[in-house]
């Protein structure tokens, strides 16, 4: 999965893993994250607007993975993968983490966090970007 | 446009094949098929490879060219891949290649050679058939897809953890009928759910297999298959369509857009409905892929595949026998020919010649084959007759 170089893909990505960056059409308003490059809800294939998503939202479904990982995640496992609905509407795939196997649930409220994802290889760089963590009242 | 059928069919036993190569196995798939069609190679028109990653599996790409040469034909060689639905894409562009009237026979061979590479590389390929940029970066793997789709399934629909493991315990029983299967014994209830955790609430037993094999078809027009054959099948619809490569891109958690899509699109090419299919084959990469892909093709109201199993009505003898062959989980998945296999299962299925796993009077049938988890959905339907709607 990672033969090429990360490093590029990362850094091509910066506005994404680093700065939860999505993007929004400026025909029909409907945002997106990741980016999309037309809109797939209109058809709009002009400018898609960077917008900065809040961070917040609800687990829409979730697994703790336990085996059968990639070399890379095998010292992470076991670890919740789960599918989060965002306040401003689009669905993206994280790990839920700071989280224990009871707690966590279809519904149960959370928030971005950057954390570290991977490292690639025992001298390569670390690189991080956005996962989730529970919403507690504060 | 012509009418096209299936005059032969062959393939290798499925399983951990340290004994052959990725050739040998692409080789005997096909002579298998040809001895079947009684055919001579230098009849065959053109050939299209389905296979999903040699690249990584074995150091090798150019596939289409390894098995021209390695057959040591100059013909037109074309490799397909679309993931875990390779083979099934591969059949339906050389469907498509008789039924234009571009060729008049043609060899279709599905092959895969999985156990060549140490177990974490396997791992890392069989990510690549779903999103790397926006998946694979916090540690996804194709389990724990198919995991957050049961669990939304579970929760939407009341599905159980029993109705996953009745689909592996169902599957393996047939599989023990299958001299071409990787794994050839029954399981209990018990012992498929207490198997360890891989993605909860999917465990091993939820798993279909890292298998090597090949798989091999011949297609001809309708005008010459009764030259090679007393009984061809008939391939009377196909549908394919593509749908979000992400988990997190899927409109419905609980629906495979695209296999709906490409089963509307075989139906109507048919001319037939889904109380008409007596047999299917399906994608059981994951045991949730049977119980979701049953819904979706129709054979049950959506949301009642898990009581499907409950009742029984999709093993053999029940009303619609899904997976006759044991399906991925038993007969195994050597990606690539995993597409082939479902279709040579339909033929032997329609020509009564399933021995031991036969299901009684099966005249139409159907395979579906997907790839990722339905970024790319397949479907055909087959009859012994070119033209079932009377």
């Amino acid at each position: 999965m990672f033969r090429i170089s990360p490093n590029l893909i990362h850094w091509r990505h910066i506005p994404e893993f680093y700065r939860f960056e999505g993007v929004k059409c400026t025909k029909c308003g409907k945002v997106y994250f990741p980016k999309k490059y037309i809109c797939p809800k209109c058809g709009f294939a002009g400018e898609l607007k960077p917008i900065k998503l809040s961070g917040l939202g609800k687990v829409v479904t979730y697994t703790t993975v336990y085996a059968g990982v990639p070399q890379l995640f095998e010292d992470q496992t076991p670890f919740i993968l789960a599918v989060v609905e965002l306040e401003e509407g689009p669905r993206v795939l994280s790990q839920v983490v700071d989280c224990n196997e009871e707690e966590i649930k279809i519904g149960l409220k959370v928030k971005m966090i950057i954390r570290k994802l991977y490292k690639d290889g025992d001298m390569g760089l670390v690189f991080y970007g956005y996962k989730f963590r529970p919403l507690y009242e504060e | 446009m012509r009418n096209v059928a299936i005059v032969g069919a062959g393939m290798t036993k499925f399983g951990e094949r340290w004994d052959k190569s990725f050739q040998e196995l692409a080789i005997e798939a096909a002579k298998r098929a040809l001895e079947d069609a009684g055919m001579d190679l230098k009849e065959i028109d053109a050939l299209y490879i389905g296979n999903n990653a040699a690249g990584r599996l074995i150091g090798q790409e150019h596939v289409a060219g390894v098995v021209a040469d390695s057959l040591g034909v100059t013909i037109p060689s074309t490799r397909i891949e679309n993931a875990c639905s390779s083979g099934s894409v591969a059949l339906r562009e050389a469907f498509y290649a008789i039924k234009s009237g571009i060729f008049n026979k043609v060899l279709v061979i599905g092959v895969e050679k999985m156990t060549d590479t140490p177990r974490s590389l396997t791992f890392e390929m069989l990510l690549t058939g779903h999103d790397s940029l926006w998946e694979g970066v916090f540690g996804f793997m194709p389990a724990a897809g198919y995991a957050l789709l049961a669990r939304a399934h579970m929760c939407k629909y009341g599905t159980k953890k029993e109705h996953l493991s009745m689909v592996a315990v169902k599957n393996h029983r047939n599989g023990a009928k299958n001299p071409y299967a990787h794994f050839q014994r029954e399981i209990t209830l018990e012992r498929a759910l207490g198997a360890p955790m891989i993605a909860d609430p999917l465990n091993l037993f939820d798993c279909s297999p890292i298998s090597d094999g090949a798989a091999a078809v011949i297609l001809t027009a309708e005008e010459f298959a009764r030259k090679y054959t007393d009984v061809p099948v008939y391939i009377i619809g196909s549908g394919q369509s593509s749908d979000s490569l992400t988990v997190h891109g899927k409109r419905d958690l609980t629906t495979i857009d695209s296999v709906v899509t490409s089963a509307r699109m075989a139906y109507s090419m048919a001319g037939v409905e889904p109380k008409d299919i007596d047999v299917a084959e399906v994608h059981d990469c994951f045991t949730i892929a049977e119980i979701m892909v049953i819904e979706d093709l129709g054979f049950v109201e959506k949301g009642k595949g898990g009581k499907a199993l409950e009742e029984g009505i999709t093993e053999i003898g029940g009303k619609i026998p899904v997976n006759p062959s044991g399906g991925l989980k038993a007969r195994g998945h050597p990606v690539g020919a995993t597409g082939i296999a479902q279709s040579i299962e339909i033929f032997w299925q329609l020509r009564q010649e399933a021995e031991g796993r036969q299901v009684s009077n099966a005249e139409i049938g159907l395979s579906e084959n997907h790839g990722g988890i339905g970024a790319t959905g397949s479907v055909m339907i087959y009859s012994l007759s070119s033209n079932p709607r009377r």
